[in-house]
């Protein structure tokens, strides 16, 4: 199989891969990069376990072909806070047991990042929007909506902003 | 088009645990060398939340802090047997094993601790802290690492225990057909609150409410979770998900999430719910399984609600649009 060049962002650092032709950014990031954050679910653009964010807009990796994220600012949940620390979605998360078996979990802070980064002051029904491409077996939606309400009124406060 | 609104409730009540050849489940603690203790099951954490409602039995029997407690749920060839995480039976069952086990531990950490503070073990008490010291003298302690390395290199102790629940196996009395196949039972109520589309056979759910009786409720923030998530599975069984939609065919069945229907995050009705605590005698701490029962009352509920909303009884799962729009039709035949 021919294998192409890509050089992209990736979680704010140059990436140089070898890739081929026709595989998805998932496999790249799974398979060949070890970033067990982002899901490998239903591996057809259904389930949303698969986010990350190119360009500051939430992509299913799934459907994504590598070699199309060529100069590209990609994110994936490792990208989100240094080792060691929680991004604000993050700990919102774990406050608000807003995640059960974890598998949707990845996906989910995402997607509500990119709803954050363009609209600090979400109502719930733009949340509950920005979530109905990502499912959840386990929670019930509720607890997930409420962590990613609480985690827009931490980041709108300036004392607890985060890089 | 008309919408009509309907009213309908349902209760549950619900063993814990069941009767196969006799109902075990056992745990092994160790401390560690620095005073964490290890709880080896071979029970399994799928997100319900049993490593950490574990860790809290553990710790609390043991007199630590919870961060002390790791539960190693490793594998079923090594670890002490348990028959499993089904029928809500985890925090019954492995929590009585751990609490058996944790005594035992806690006895001979205190006696090492008594050792080494030349005291009575007896007159010694836990501060739940990471110490243990003299009852009303909280000056004379002595660290929970400092017993766990004096237990290791000092006195040659292992702070350990066993432990094990074991649910026997209960035969039916030929006479009558009674048994006891399970322990306590929980229990619940729901009422749901439905609006009906008579033309075209759309059931919106407008709110759950519920409440359950769970023994006690030893980490209530995971029971409230327990139950909006089951809720959530509740209305899926009652109003989406098959595996077989509509046709005859098998070869029509759903391939992928776009066809195998469930409520997404706009489907979500109100919910409210109460938790009452009545402490089983036989539970952890009082508590009983909340567990599968959360998906069950509001099943039967909602079909009771779109029975109050337009006379229609569907008595088979999941309550389609279609069978809706017939049982409309053959009211009005």
């Amino acid at each position: 199989m021919t294998k192409v060049a890509v050089e992209f962002t990736l979680n704010t650092r140059e990436q140089n891969e070898f890739v081929e032709t026709g595989s998805t950014l998932l496999s790249a990031l799974r398979d060949r990069l070890g970033l067990y954050g982002t899901k490998a679910g239903c591996h057809q653009g259904t389930c949303g376990a698969c986010t990350v964010i190119i360009d500051g807009e939430p992509h299913l990796s799934c459907l994504t072909l590598a070699e199309r994220c060529r100069g590209k600012d990609v994110t994936t949940l490792e990208g989100l806070a240094p080792a060691g620390a929680l991004h604000p979605l993050q700990q919102a998360f774990m406050d608000g047991f807003a995640a059960q078996c974890g598998f949707c979990t990845p996906g989910m802070i995402l997607a509500a990042k990119c709803l954050l980064d363009r609209n600090p002051d979400p109502t719930r029904d733009e949340v509950v929007d920005a979530i109905s491409g990502n499912i959840c077996r386990c929670t019930g939606y509720e607890p997930i909506i409420a962590a990613i309400l609480t985690a827009a009124q931490g980041l709108r406060k300036p004392a607890r902003k985060r890089a | 088009m008309t919408r009509k609104r309907g009213r309908g409730m349902a209760a549950v009540n619900y063993p814990t645990g069941m009767n196969l050849g006799g109902d075990p489940s056992q745990a092994l603690i160790h401390a560690t060398t620095t005073g964490s203790f290890v709880v080896t099951l071979s029970s399994v954490d799928l997100g319900q939340g049993l490593k950490t409602v574990m860790a809290q039995i553990c710790a609390e029997t043991l007199g630590v802090p919870t961060d002390n407690i790791i539960i190693d749920t490793a594998d079923t060839d090594t670890g002490p047997h348990c028959m499993g995480t089904f029928a809500s039976r985890g925090t019954h069952r492995i929590g009585n094993a751990i609490i058996m086990a944790a005594k035992e531990a806690r006895a001979v950490m205190l006696e090492v601790a008594a050792e080494e503070l030349e005291v009575d073990s007896n007159d010694l008490t836990t501060d739940g802290a990471g110490t243990i010291h003299v009852k009303g003298s909280p000056q004379k302690s002595i660290s929970i690492f400092n017993v766990a390395l004096a237990a290791h290199f000092k006195h040659g102790k292992s702070i350990s225990g066993r432990g094990i629940f074991l649910q026997p196996r209960s035969y039916p009395e030929p006479e009558t057909g009674k048994m006891t196949p399970a322990t306590c039972y929980a229990h619940a109520c729901t009422v749901a609150e439905v609006e009906v589309d008579t033309e075209t056979g759309e059931v919106a759910v407008l709110s759950l409410k519920s409440a359950y009786e769970v023994g006690r409720a030893l980490n209530p923030r995971m029971v409230e979770q327990q139950i909006i998530g089951g809720a959530w599975m509740g209305i899926s069984h009652a109003l989406y998900e098959t595996t077989e939609p509509y046709y005859p065919d098998r070869a029509h069945g759903p391939v992928d999430f776009n066809q195998y229907l469930m409520p997404g995050p706009g489907d979500l009705p109100e919910f409210a719910n109460v938790v009452i605590e009545r402490p089983a005698a036989d539970g952890p701490f009082g508590a009983k399984g909340v567990g599968e029962m959360t998906a069950n009352s509001p099943i039967p509920a909602i079909a009771n609600a779109i029975f109050d909303a337009v006379g229609v009884r569907v008595d088979s799962l999941p309550i389609t649009p279609e069978k809706v729009l017939r049982g409309i039709r053959a009211l009005n035949a």
